[in-house]
């Protein structure tokens, strides 16, 4: 039993070096395996280093970008999603549903429309931590944030940021539009290495996330039983939050809005390893960034246009989401 | 090692000048009809709801004014009516106990651990650890958060209606269990029951309270009296001596 569990928690933990390494292959450009790992490691192998320039550069500034960055994004997400879920006590919950990805957006495209000089990752997180302070209040009556409120008023909060979002949309430059449009369906296309070291900075927001993950469990008590365990409920969930709103923040600032990952991969994490916090955290991160690595993959390879990302996890994730609820029953609900 | 409450008006004056002692490996029951202040008393003593005045002292400290953490360290509480939302496992839900004392950036150790197993054993539930507690019964599983409130090794335990949604044989066993620890592991042990009989066998102190108030506090046999519970509870009750022990019965017709 114990090393059943510990065999599948290393083959999630390596899942993403897996398929991140197994996709250099795949792209417009076939490139075959012993061409992608001279690439990699041109210092060993200088067989032929002259020869295949131009797959290296594929190879290193192209797809290997991507693919680092799709990863961390998606680990982004998906820890962000974890922990929402259990600090609300709610799996139906994930930074798309509560609004920080409408609110970062709304931040990042004012910041490129309007306000240049402010830094995009800044007025993303100050959005978005706008954004779930909101839904947080209206879900909150009585003390207890119930569960059908909480995502009915993440609906709500996410769509007024949407409409700001247009807004903006509406009264930009045009030659800012396209991009921002693009950028706002959630893509990797454009993707170099300066986006990852932003990415970096989003990793900050998730080590907090991964440290406080066995208090997850308390937190997902609810408000009292945390207290009366001896947890300061208001300031772990503040902690929490702007970590994850940090984190949300600067992966939006650098893909765009890419939903439901962080909904889909916590729970298919779960059914596998079950709802201990302990490793449903680090395994969810992992399996995240596979899940978001081979997302892209499909993105891009699927047809010969590039394909934004983020409509492919919308694809994936309504229909996961009615698929969890029609289980959950009743219960999911919170009644 | 005496504990004295005095909770002087409640928000709205729900508890109107509660003032009470409980002693260590002994319980101390609080009995009262539904409205009468047991539970809000429970939430003040707990910290989660604060009392317009009034202290809850302990060793000669104010409980109230500690730290969620701290508090923790010293009470613990064994919460009525329980729905878990993720299905943890028994072990899981046990460990969770020892939030109190475990660092905010770090998971509980292999000696916290050890103490949930110990914990699982004495209270014969160790079959039970690796079950997830969305999947045991009413009894098992009040054991199990029984067992979590014993990891967080404090001195006083409370417990909110332990017997609600038991059957009848769980009702005897738990209570049976919680008198035993109470003496063993010398707790003071402060809960609420709604059945008069239960408290009469298993209350080393009995506290009978309506509408906010104190109407009586003593040894069960002084507390428990037809009187008293005419009072309260405003229906005619009977108390009677059967084979040493004192039956509370209630008139059939009104």
């Amino acid at each position: 039993m114990m090393r059943l569990k510990t065999t599948v928690y290393i083959l999630v933990l390596l899942m993403p070096l897996v398929v991140g390494f197994a996709v250099l292959f795949i792209g417009a450009y076939g490139i075959g395996p012993g061409i992608v790992v001279r690439g990699l490691v041109p210092q060993i192998f200088l067989s032929h280093p002259d020869s295949d320039l131009s797959e290296r550069n594929i190879i290193l500034d192209i797809r290997l970008p991507r693919i680092i960055l799709a990863g961390i994004v998606g680990m982004i997400l998906s820890s962000a999603g974890v922990t929402v879920q259990g600090l609300f006590l709610n799996p139906l919950v994930d930074p798309f549903i509560l609004g920080i990805s409408a609110g970062a957006a709304l931040g990042c495209a004012l910041s490129v429309g309007f306000f240049p000089a402010f830094p995009t990752q800044l007025m993303a997180l100050l959005f978005a931590l706008g954004a779930v302070a909101i839904t947080y209040s209206i879900a909150r009556t009585q003390g207890e944030i119930s569960r059908l409120p909480l995502v009915l008023s993440g609906v709500i909060i996410s769509s007024f940021f949407t409409a700001l979002v247009s807004i903006v949309k509406f009264l930009v430059d045009p030659h800012k539009l396209q991009s921002i449009v693009y950028w706002l369906m959630g893509s990797f296309a454009l993707a170099g290495w300066s986006d990852v070291k932003i990415a970096f900075l989003g990793v900050m927001g998730v080590l907090p996330m991964f440290f406080m993950r066995w208090r997850i469990n308390v937190l997902s008590m609810g408000e009292d039983e945390a207290k009366a365990l001896g947890i300061n409920v208001r300031r772990d969930r503040a902690i929490l939050l702007f970590s994850a709103s940090l984190a949300v923040s600067i992966a939006v600032s650098v893909s765009g809005i890419i939903g439901w990952v962080g909904l889909i991969v916590p729970h298919l994490v779960r059914m596998v390893v079950g709802p201990d916090h302990k490793t449903l955290v680090p395994l969810s991160m992992a399996g995240g960034a596979a899940f978001m690595i081979l997302a892209d993959t499909v993105a891009r390879g699927l047809t010969n246009l590039d394909i934004p990302v983020g409509i492919v996890t919308s694809i994936l994730g309504a229909p996961f989401f009615i698929y969890l609820m029609k289980k959950g029953g009743r219960e999911s609900w919170g009644y | 090692m005496n504990l004295y409450f005095r909770h002087l008006h409640h928000k709205a004056d729900m508890l109107k000048g509660i003032s009470l002692q409980a002693q260590t490996g002994k319980i101390t029951t609080i009995l009262g009809p539904n409205g009468s202040g047991k539970t809000t008393l429970f939430r003040c003593i707990g910290g989660l709801w604060k009392p317009r005045q009034g202290e809850v002292r302990f060793d000669g400290q104010n409980l109230l004014a500690l730290s969620y953490e701290k508090r923790a360290r010293i009470l613990a509480s064994v919460p009525q009516e329980h729905t878990f939302p993720f299905p943890y496992s028994v072990l899981d839900v046990i460990l969770m106990g020892r939030a109190s004392h475990v660092g905010l950036f770090s998971s509980p150790t292999s000696s916290d651990r050890g103490r949930a197993e110990e914990v699982l054993k004495e209270l014969a539930i160790a079959p039970l650890r690796d079950k997830s507690c969305t999947r045991i019964s009413g009894g098992e599983k009040q054991l199990v958060l029984i067992a979590r409130a014993l990891v967080q090794e404090g001195p006083i335990m409370m417990l909110d209606e332990p017997t609600s949604h038991l059957d009848f044989r769980h009702q005897i066993l738990i209570l049976r269990k919680v008198r035993e620890l109470a003496r063993q592991r010398e707790l003071v042990v402060l809960m609420t029951l709604h059945d008069p009989n239960l408290a009469m066998l298993f209350s080393d102190e009995v506290v009978l309270m309506n509408e906010g108030r104190i109407v009586s506090t003593g040894n069960p046999e002084a507390v428990i009296t037809e009187q008293n519970l005419r009072e309260v509870y405003r229906i005619d009750v009977h108390v009677t001596n059967l084979n040493g022990y004192r039956i509370v019965y209630p008139e059939r017709n009104a």
